[in-house]
């Protein structure tokens, strides 16, 4: 995992809109008026989806009046999981998942294209700042593995050639569908295969 | 009780005690870093493994809660391997840098790693490195010495309550730090490097100064607030190095506050060490004989009606006992402690102590302050009232608006028309009051500062009587004092009586006096006019400045002394250094002077100063008890009620006393603490 770092450069105030506020009023409904810190989490993953993918302090200060519980304590939440993000991400940000299964099916070879297509080191933006990409942790689609998450599609079954195709469609901003690029239907079998042996139930 | 086999040893154990608890009671030593008996349990450092029968992996024995027929044994291959095995991770990350490391010596990692710490290591790797912290004037930071116990957060956040200091990151990348890196505040923050049971947080005054092997250990009674709080003074030579917390259930438990803790470099710096005579409008450099011809001539040149006396906040029982003495000798009847004009009434004991003791707020359940701050004004004993609010979810109320005080409390009022509601059974937190069984008034100096003053002392007593809150059992009447010869002075009745000779500091601001006599006095309000004044003290502060004869004295740290506190609890401060330069004990000085105007002696030896003093203390005669109040015949006057605004008067906490004034630490903490406020204010 890669380490938190603070952006340096960091708004001076943030708010929720008004539709988040309506969201956030809702999400707090959802906790006892006495546990109001609960809901810290969907809290900050809002914010983040305000602020372009990515939480600013002023977010984490606000959250904390919101919910009134001291800052550090959403700070360190915000820092302990690895979703938040608390630098700026690309529009498209690109996790590709490096853990056991889909590094065995050549995950490295795909952390050398991004390396190569979007920046150097992980968590840097592309020189025409809409891409940056890091990896993390297993995303559970071992089946299709080698694969990354794109904001919020999984891009599955890779393998060099259409990764540079993918990276490329994002850095023209004109993304690739989603899915399995092997043909297949979720984590169905390639081509209709049938494992079963007929066992309908099997 | 329930019972458990330690070793097939049974033992039995009080329901609700963890598994260490019970080895504990059982005599066995269990290693730990991240448990602490004071703080809520996080059993994150795996230290305390025990191996227990029917499971298959060691538990964490500081997290198990003890249960009926449990089998502990702590004294087997396995522990001992898991024990080695946590120690082992532990020292992946952890520098070898004991010789440079304040914890040397006093370090718990230290010490285990002699049981069960490998004689090499099999890391090979790049250690860890953690970037340091800023966290105040107070705590140095080593960060990558920390070992993730989190004593520290959970000390800043249940104790101290000022949630500032989290863990932030995770796994390796954890790191321990306030938010944004602002210092601590909280007026207990130095407690977290007692906690520390690394090198991580040590004490930045104290930064590689000794070690603690080197040191000579006095126990001792702390004189920064009315509290007397126990302390141990570590010294070397005849400097005062540092200033620890020593465990007493019923005082401190194991804090003490910043100004306790680091106000002892102000023992070091601008003291008074020679005496001074003014000559032409200069202090010249003098010697005791010179000074006592001078002053005993000035006191017999006056008439004994002109002539004032006051002592300060620091000074000691016998101090004051045998500076009475030989104010009675030469019929002066002018004297103070005080240093503001607040009301007191010693005709009880109870009129001015803290009856319901420190450790009897954990039984109460409803608190109301009355123009007091305890945060300031008694730090340690508000640390007791957010511990009882945690526990008992008291509720708090108060008149006038004290700030923060580190659990939510609701303001009455600020008024004293509030005040008089309470006491007429009118106000809205009557019907709460009559409910709970055991209360607390505290009514602070603040309020006894107001016209009404009388009318809130009396009164409170007058309805709490009424109410039979005043019993054997339970005593909800408390004044909170502020300054440790507080309620030693008011035992010795050292203060001019309202229908006595005048109002003391009326004559004293209209310039009546000719000649004062100030003994470690540095608080009065006051602005010289032709007033021949003696200044006997430890420092060169407020007064020695405008003093015309200066009178070097001991510090309490250099002579021994007995202290009253708040709760009337009677404490011996022991001597720990020796006096610097020419510095006389106070009742040596008080000797010369009356041998010298009336050739004989207050006292002939320490033993004879100390029977009588002893003599004097009332209800109590014995040390660290509480006194024995009597309940029975109460004493009962009224006051006049003025309408008037209950104004709590600010502290300056960090400079209330020509000690903390003197102190570098001090005055570091203040400017942060202003810095903090102003930064607060812009956002």
């Amino acid at each position: 995992m890669s380490l938190k770092k603070i952006h340096d450069n960091q708004p001076d105030k943030f708010e929720f809109t008004k539709a988040n506020l309506e969201l956030a009023d809702k999400i707090l409904k959802k906790y006892p008026s006495d546990q109001k810190k609960s809901a810290v989490m969907p809290l900050l993953y809002l914010a983040q989806n305000q602020n372009e993918n990515w939480i600013p302090l002023a977010a984490m200060k606000y959250i904390g009046k919101f919910l009134s519980m001291p800052y550090i304590n959403v700070y360190e939440i915000a820092t302990f999981y690895s979703m938040y993000n608390l630098a700026p991400v690309g529009k498209y940000f690109i996790q590709v998942c490096t853990t056991s299964p889909c590094a065995l099916r050549g995950a490295n070879k795909l952390v050398d294209i991004c390396k190569e297509k979007i920046s150097k080191n992980q968590n840097e933006l592309s020189q025409n700042k809409l891409c940056s990409w890091t990896e993390v942790e297993c995303l559970g689609a071992c089946i299709n593995a080698p694969m990354m998450q794109v904001n919020e599609d999984y891009y599955e079954d890779l393998d060099e050639t259409n990764t540079k195709k993918i990276l490329n469609s994002f850095l023209e901003d004109n993304p690739l569908k989603p899915g399995s690029y092997r043909n297949r239907k979720n984590s169905s079998p390639e081509k209709n295969q049938i494992l079963t042996n007929g066992h309908k139930n099997a | 009780m329930p019972k458990i086999f330690i070793n097939n040893n049974e033992i039995e154990f009080k329901e609700g005690m963890t598994v260490l608890q019970a080895c504990e009671l059982a005599g066995i030593e269990i290693p730990r870093f991240c448990y602490h008996e004071r703080l809520s349990i996080a059993g994150n450092c795996r230290m305390c493994l025990v191996e227990m029968e029917k499971s298959a992996k060691p538990i964490a024995s500081c997290a198990m809660p003890a249960a009926e027929g449990m089998k502990i044994k702590t004294n087997t291959k396995m522990v001992e391997k898991a024990r080695k095995g946590v120690m082992e991770f532990l020292l992946v990350n952890h520098p070898l840098d004991c010789p440079v490391c304040d914890q040397g010596g006093e370090c718990d990692l230290q010490d285990q790693s002699l049981y069960y710490g490998f004689d090499g290591s099999r890391f090979k790797e790049n250690k860890r490195l953690v970037k340091d912290k800023y966290m105040g004037p107070l705590i140095k930071t080593q960060m990558t010495r920390c070992i993730h116990c989190t004593r520290c957060i959970r000390f800043a956040t249940e104790v101290a309550g000022v949630s500032e200091l989290g863990a932030v990151g995770r796994g390796e990348d954890m790191e321990i730090t306030t938010y944004l890196e602002k210092s601590m505040t909280s007026e207990l923050s130095g407690n977290v490097i007692d906690l520390c049971p690394v090198g991580a947080l040590t004490s930045k005054p104290y930064a590689f100064e000794a070690r603690p092997w080197e040191l000579k250990k006095t126990e001792s009674i702390d004189v920064m607030d009315a509290v007397g709080s126990n302390i141990r003074v570590d010294s070397y030579g005849w400097e005062v190095k540092r200033i620890l917390p020593r465990l007493n259930n019923s005082i401190n438990e194991e804090w003490i506050s910043d100004k306790t803790r680091y106000a002892c470099d102000g023992l070091l710096k601008q003291r008074l060490d020679k005496v001074y005579i003014r000559k032409e409008n200069q202090l010249v450099e003098a010697n005791w004989e010179e000074a006592i011809d001078l002053i005993s001539s000035k006191i017999n040149s006056t008439n004994p009606d002109k002539i004032a006396a006051h002592v300060g906040g620091l000074s000691s029982f016998e101090t004051i006992n045998s500076f009475k003495k030989l104010l009675d000798e030469i019929n002066v009847r002018n004297y103070e402690f005080r240093e503001k004009d607040f009301y007191v009434n010693p005709d009880q004991k109870m009129n001015y102590i803290f009856n319901s003791s420190i450790q009897g707020i954990e039984k109460s359940d409803f608190i109301l302050l009355v123009g007091a701050n305890p945060r300031h004004e008694a730090t340690i004993l508000n640390a007791r009232i957010r511990k009882t609010y945690l526990k008992n979810k008291l509720p708090i109320f108060s008149i006038g608006n004290p700030g923060d005080l580190t659990y939510p409390y609701k303001i009455v009022g600020n008024k004293t028309d509030d005040i008089q509601q309470i006491l007429n059974g009118k106000s809205e937190i009557n019907s709460l009051l009559k409910k709970s069984k055991n209360p607390l008034i505290i009514i602070g100096e603040s309020a006894l500062e107001l016209k009404s003053g009388k009318f809130i002392l009396e009164g409170f007593k007058e309805f709490l009587h009424k109410n039979n809150f005043i019993n054997e059992n339970w005593n909800s009447f408390n004044v909170l004092t502020q300054n440790a010869s507080t309620v030693g002075a008011l035992d010795l009745n050292f203060f001019n009586k309202p229908n006595g000779t005048g109002n003391f500091f009326d004559k004293l601001n209209n310039h009546n006096f000719d000649l004062l006599y100030l003994v470690g006095s540095d608080e009065l309000n006051f602005q010289k006019n032709n007033e021949f004044i003696i200044y006997q003290g430890t420092h060169g502060d407020r007064m020695a400045q405008i003093a015309d004869v200066v009178l070097p004295s001991p510090a309490y740290t250099e002579q021994n002394g007995f202290f009253i506190n708040l709760e009337g609890r009677l404490q011996k401060a022991y001597k720990a250094t020796n006096p610097v330069g020419n510095a006389k004990e106070d009742w040596k000085i008080f000797n010369l002077i009356l041998s010298k105007l009336k050739n004989k002696n207050l006292y002939t030896n320490y033993k004879d100063l100390i029977d009588d003093s002893l003599s004097k203390v009332r209800e109590t005669k014995n040390l660290d008890l509480l006194p024995e109040i009597q309940t029975k015949k109460i004493n009962l006057t009224s006051g006049n009620f003025h309408s008037e605004e209950v104004f709590i008067r600010a502290i300056d906490y960090y400079f209330s006393n020509p000690v903390a004034r003197a102190s570098k630490t001090m005055s570091d903490c203040r400017l942060e603490k202003n810095r903090n406020t102003e930064s607060r204010k812009t956002g």
